[in-house]
């Protein structure tokens, strides 16, 4: 990437970065993944499971070592360690709350136990040691066709899950009582949404790395939730923050010397100040406007 | 009209002595027979008998851990019967689901919540529909339901804002429009009235009265401090430990009535202003004029 640089001419510049395989592959699995993780994020952080959205990305690590370890590839590890997760968390936190207060000491300590596994595993897989790092921090410019291809199944999935039970899942999550008496399977909602986002976040994990998928799990929701309170607003503007984090990041790592978590982590980042600082500039405002009214 | 404990040879009087003329299956919208619920081998309460008609305002009274609220939960069919019947609707009670209105017991939305409050009575009409929310007539008319809904409780000055900032009262009845979406025709409400203060107590209870007599919906509600809706009760459960009292608010509020339900002398005083106040019995007052947070 010695000879690339970036120009003025953002056609060009797209068009140069796009000749590379590699890198339109990495723009697919990309624009994947920044859906599906605003869209489930969005959900995280309106049930407060922002914590499970991280216990479940870090026991990936382990799960995808120790399948590379013994030979059936890193994704197989991700899918069976976090949906295993997903299912415990469930089964601990339970009684239709959608909190795991209680539980959180517990997770954290599981969670703890599992990353020193996932170093064994890694100790144990000789020659291993360049792929620890892709296994936390992604691999995303070495994505093969047939990711993509899981990938985009999995958001076809997800989507149509979410589709179809957006609406009781938003009444679960913000009431789950009234819901609860309303009809609403409370329940299986809980456990249905735990698997959903155990599932995005392997998926995930397997381009952004273990670590990263967190930043873009709940980064680009928790910016649109501080943007406003319509839920349909609210989503769409999740999804379009995701993407934008991502396309930028994909773009400044192409150009640029730094690693692709840096610029994703950054940008996401940068945009959740921004929306933060604002709400509470026009909040001030608006409070001072009253006082002044009063 | 006393059922102290088990048997005592008081004649059992199920109903009808509200002031309206009930007493027939076919009005009462609710009717508890003989009911008894049992939580963990302890009975919380037996021998309830109440019959609830259509407009009617009944409130369920009692001390703290008297299983005010597992009534309700009774006749909403999420707590099971150790014995006795309970028919809503003339049907099993959870069957007829969409024909009953509940507000849980609550802790308010905190700040943290970022929903309007024209949303949370959106997720009422629809929240409970699986599938996308298409644009066309059913959007159209679901705006124009929660309009009405906005206007049948008076929010309209705050129902654009975030829950989470609106006052205790504000959300109360953002929380009763809610409620009332599919146009129930039972609506049960657990402690709307705590952690209100006493305007807000009196406006909710009239709001309550108003919308129980206009639309014709039956109202269960548990209260801790009788005193806000005693004028508009047409009926009063009195749950205690000896057993249950059913009955107009006079009569069930009296010394004699429930110094027979405790087993004790009890004393229900009147002051000036025509509160109530309950002095000398074992636990918790029901008429009580400061607040206790929740069970």
């Amino acid at each position: 990437m010695d000879d690339v640089h970036f120009s003025v001419n953002l056609v060009a510049d797209v068009v140069q970065m796009w000749s590379q395989p590699f890198m339109v592959n990495a723009f697919r699995a990309g624009t994947i993944v920044a859906v599906l993780s605003a869209l489930i994020g969005w959900f995280v952080v309106l049930r407060r499971q922002t914590f499970v959205g991280h216990t479940l990305s870090a026991v990936g690590f382990p799960g995808a070592a120790g399948a590379t370890w013994l030979g059936f590839g890193a994704l197989s590890g991700y899918f069976a360690f976090c949906l295993a997760a997903a299912v415990v968390i469930a089964l601990l936190g339970g009684r239709g709350s959608g909190r795991h207060s209680d539980e959180s000491a517990l997770v954290g300590t599981i969670q703890g136990f599992l990353l020193a596994c996932g170093f064994l595993f890694v100790a144990l897989y000789k020659g291993f040691l360049n792929g620890t790092n892709a296994l936390l921090f992604g691999s995303f410019l070495g994505i093969t066709s047939r990711q993509v291809v899981v990938l985009a199944v999995l958001a076809v999935v997800v989507l149509a899950l979410l589709a179809a039970g957006g609406r009781p899942l938003l009444f679960a999550s913000t009431d789950a009582e009234s819901a609860r008496v309303a009809g609403v399977p409370t329940r299986a909602l809980d456990l249905g949404f735990l698997l959903v986002l155990g599932a995005t976040v392997a998926a995930v994990s397997s381009i952004t790395g273990a670590l990263l998928v967190f930043a873009l799990l709940v980064l680009p929701a928790a910016t649109a939730h501080r943007l406003t309170a319509r839920p349909a607003r609210s989503l769409a503007l999740s999804v379009l923050f995701g993407l934008v984090a991502v396309w930028t990041a994909l773009t400044a790592t192409y150009y640029s010397p730094y690693p692709l978590g840096f610029w994703l982590t950054s940008i996401a980042f940068a945009g959740f100040v921004v929306a933060a600082g604002g709400r509470a500039l026009r909040e001030r405002r608006r409070r001072g406007f009253r006082r002044f009214a009063w | 009209m006393i059922r102290p404990g088990d048997g005592s040879g008081q004649p059992v009087t199920p109903s009808d002595d509200g002031g309206r003329p009930t007493g027939e299956a076919a009005t009462a919208v609710i009717a508890v027979h003989d009911a008894a619920v049992v939580l963990g081998g302890h009975r919380v309460w037996h021998g309830v008998d109440v019959r609830v008609s259509a407009g009617e305002f009944v409130a369920v009274l009692g001390p703290n851990g008297v299983g005010k609220s597992t009534l309700l939960k009774a006749i909403l069919g999420l707590q099971r019967l150790a014995s006795g019947r309970i028919s809503v609707l003339g049907a099993a009670p959870g069957r007829t689901r969409s024909s009953v209105g509940y507000l849980p017991q609550r802790r308010s939305f905190d700040s943290s919540v970022r929903m309007r409050g024209v949303d949370v009575i959106r997720l009422g009409i629809d929240g409970s529909r699986w599938g996308l929310p298409l644009p066309g007539r059913v959007a159209r008319q679901r705006r124009q339901r929660i309009d009405e809904l906005v206007e049948l409780v008076d929010a309209g000055r705050y129902a654009h804002r975030l829950v989470g900032e609106l006052s205790g009262g504000e959300q109360q009845r953002i929380l009763i429009a809610q409620a009332l979406a599919h146009r129930p025709r039972i609506l049960l409400l657990d402690e709307p009235l705590d952690s209100l203060d006493l305007p807000n107590q009196a406006a909710i209870a009239g709001l309550v009265s108003r919308i129980s007599r206009s639309q014709e919906v039956a109202v269960v509600m548990v209260a801790h401090d009788v005193n806000p809706i005693l004028r508009y009760l047409d009926r009063v459960v009195y749950l205690g430990p000896g057993g249950s009292v059913v009955g107009p608010p006079d009569r069930v509020l009296s010394s004699d009535s429930l110094s027979a339900l405790y087993g004790t002398p009890v004393e229900v005083l009147r002051t000036s202003d025509g509160r109530m106040v309950v002095v000398g019995q074992p636990d918790s007052p029901v008429p009580h004029d400061h607040q206790q947070g929740g069970d």
